[in-house]
């Protein structure tokens, strides 16, 4: 564990957190694209550069803006009277520790579970690519066609209310 | 062997000149003293290039519209970028009172940042390339996708209409068009078989006759460069698809609420990302450094990528010179029902290229099958849009 990791660890953890704590729902949302960012800096950390750029393309690039756009097109980007946070928070905080524990507990297991790797695994941007098309192809196809289905949903889903309203 | 020995120094010049700056220092700092000196003259050398272009563009502008254009200060108006810098520098930095202080700083300063990082990849001539990377242009356009939120960062915390309604246009005309550019980048990738952009380069950087290599020349690559262009003019908001600063609609949109150096900064950022936009579209499509015709190689490499990035820059004022602003609905529809197809069909078009080996007839299949998809898309785009002579309300 480097210097650099603490740092980033440190920032994820703050935008993470701040996501939660603040009161203003927009600038949740921006303290969640922090906490995006320093996951895709940790993964070029790690020198994972696919997953860190395609981290960046697809949330900040598109999540964290489609996250805003929900936000000011429901209306929900001023704060509440009786404060952000719920009733029932001691049961989401179990709940949050429970899932935390189980997935801790996983990882420090497996660790023991795999070979030792002695060298880094290089792992290019190419190979990924021909894992994808080639190994992996019929997963990548069924996430595509999965994706294109909610879409298509979605679009009807929007049109349907417009004729109601007519 | 004299003249051989010069055009290859003239052709590192930068790269030498690098050399001899960083070999000043003790031989550990050397590896990061050489990207902070790169990283400078990055820095340096597009805020320069800026001020050059704004004379540039208002003298072009002011050719097209039959006026004169800037010629008070300095001999043809050539200092007026001073002038414009110094009165940005010194003019009051107002912050509405309702504004969200500190995400209303934010949103320039992340705006410039993120515009700048892009160039780290770009290679502006032999061996002049900062970063080389892998998956270079998935990091372009990484770094070009966090430019949207600021954007929305600066046109929210104005709390104002005209700011907000801006940003909400920006953000959607940026994410509606960056699907269109991908996927005519993508092509690119496909037929070389990598996203390293110097790797794209050298597969252009070759001659066959006496001719390039260039991936324009081809007809996949053509339409592509087509596309690309179109989605590059709107990702960038420059006329006609100014929407989001539209004047007459809007003031300035996102930008309406900053003064002084921060407005500066987002004129800056604008202009910055044209250049660089524009970079990476020579490089994927012009060839990026490489000389036109074989016999022009020996003139250096770094002077072929700055020709070709200023004439796509000259384009981009021709086009503001040119055409009027589109409309909200047509942007969509444009994007999504004529653009977006046709990329994707280009896609299949560049597969084709790809495995129907050498020969003539690759050449006219797939020029076939997009000039018939062009011809056929507008056909039926014209028929549903029932144009006919046009009728006056009040002027007949």
């Amino acid at each position: 564990m480097s210097f650099v990791f603490y740092i980033l660890a440190t920032l994820t953890l703050a935008g993470a957190l701040a996501a939660v704590m603040l009161k203003n729902t927009v600038h949740c949302a921006l303290a969640l694209t922090v906490a995006f960012a320093g996951l895709a800096l940790l993964f070029l950390n790690l020198d994972a550069q696919f997953a860190g750029f395609a981290q960046i393309l697809v949330y900040i690039g598109a999540v964290a803006i489609l996250v805003v756009f929900a936000i000011l097109l429901t209306k929900g980007s001023e704060t509440p009277k009786d404060g952000v946070f719920s009733r029932t928070w001691l049961a989401g905080l179990a709940i949050a520790a429970a899932v935390f524990a189980v997935l801790g507990w996983a990882v420090l297991n497996s660790a023991w579970a795999l070979p030792h790797e002695t060298a880094v695994p290089e792992v290019t941007v190419k190979q990924i690519g021909d894992a994808l098309v080639g190994r992996y192809v019929l997963p990548l196809e069924i996430v595509a066609v999965l994706l294109t289905a909610a879409m298509i949903g979605a679009v009807i889903v929007a049109m349907h209310e417009k004729e109601r309203t007519k | 062997m004299s003249t051989t020995l010069f055009t290859v120094t003239a052709d590192q010049f930068f790269v030498l000149l690098q050399h001899w700056v960083v070999s000043f220092l003790p031989g550990s700092w050397q590896p990061v003293a050489a990207t902070v000196v790169s990283s400078a003259a990055i820095v340096l050398l597009f805020p320069i290039l800026f001020a050059l272009t704004t004379v540039f563009e208002r003298k072009g502008l002011a050719r097209i519209q039959n006026r004169l254009g800037p010629n008070r200060v300095g001999p043809f108006g050539i200092l007026q970028p001073m002038a414009d810098g110094i009165k940005s520098l010194t003019k009051e930095d107002i912050v509405p009172t309702t504004a969200d202080a500190a995400v209303h700083f934010l949103a320039p300063v992340l705006l410039v940042v993120a515009v700048f990082m892009g160039f780290a990849v770009l290679p502006m001539g032999r061996n002049m390339v900062l970063v080389d990377m892998d998956a270079g242009l998935l990091f372009y356009f990484a770094m070009g996708a966090s430019t949207e939120l600021s954007v929305f960062m600066a046109g929210w915390s104005s709390r104002n209409k005209y700011s907000l309604l801006g940003a909400m246009r920006a953000v959607a005309q940026m994410i509606s068009y960056e699907v269109p550019l991908l996927l005519s980048a993508v092509t690119v990738v496909m037929i070389t078989g990598s996203l390293s952009l110097t790797k794209i380069v050298a597969a252009q950087d070759q001659y066959s006759y006496g001719l390039p290599h260039w991936y324009i020349f081809t007809p996949w690559g053509f339409a592509a460069f087509v596309l690309y262009a179109i989605s590059t003019t709107a990702e960038t908001n420059r006329s006609p698809f100014d929407l989001p600063e539209g004047e007459s609609e809007l003031v300035a949109g996102y930008h309406t609420e900053y003064s002084g150096f921060k407005f500066a900064l987002f004129f800056l950022a604008e202009y910055v990302a044209m250049f660089s936009i524009s970079g990476l579209g020579t490089t994927l499509f012009l060839g990026g450094w490489s000389a036109p015709f074989a016999f022009l190689s020996w003139v250096p490499s770094w002077i072929w990528f700055f020709s070709k990035l200023m004439m796509s820059i000259f384009v981009f004022i021709w086009l503001r010179g040119t055409l009027p602003r589109l409309r909200q609905d047509q942007l969509m529809n444009f994007a999504w029902k004529f653009v977006l197809p046709l990329c994707l069909l280009n896609l299949l078009v560049a597969a084709l290229w790809r495995f129907m080996g050498d020969g003539w007839l690759r050449w006219v299949v797939c020029s076939a099958i997009l000039v018939l998809a062009y011809v056929g898309m507008g056909l039926i785009g014209m028929r549903s849009k029932r144009l006919g002579p046009r009728s006056y309300r009040y002027a007949e």
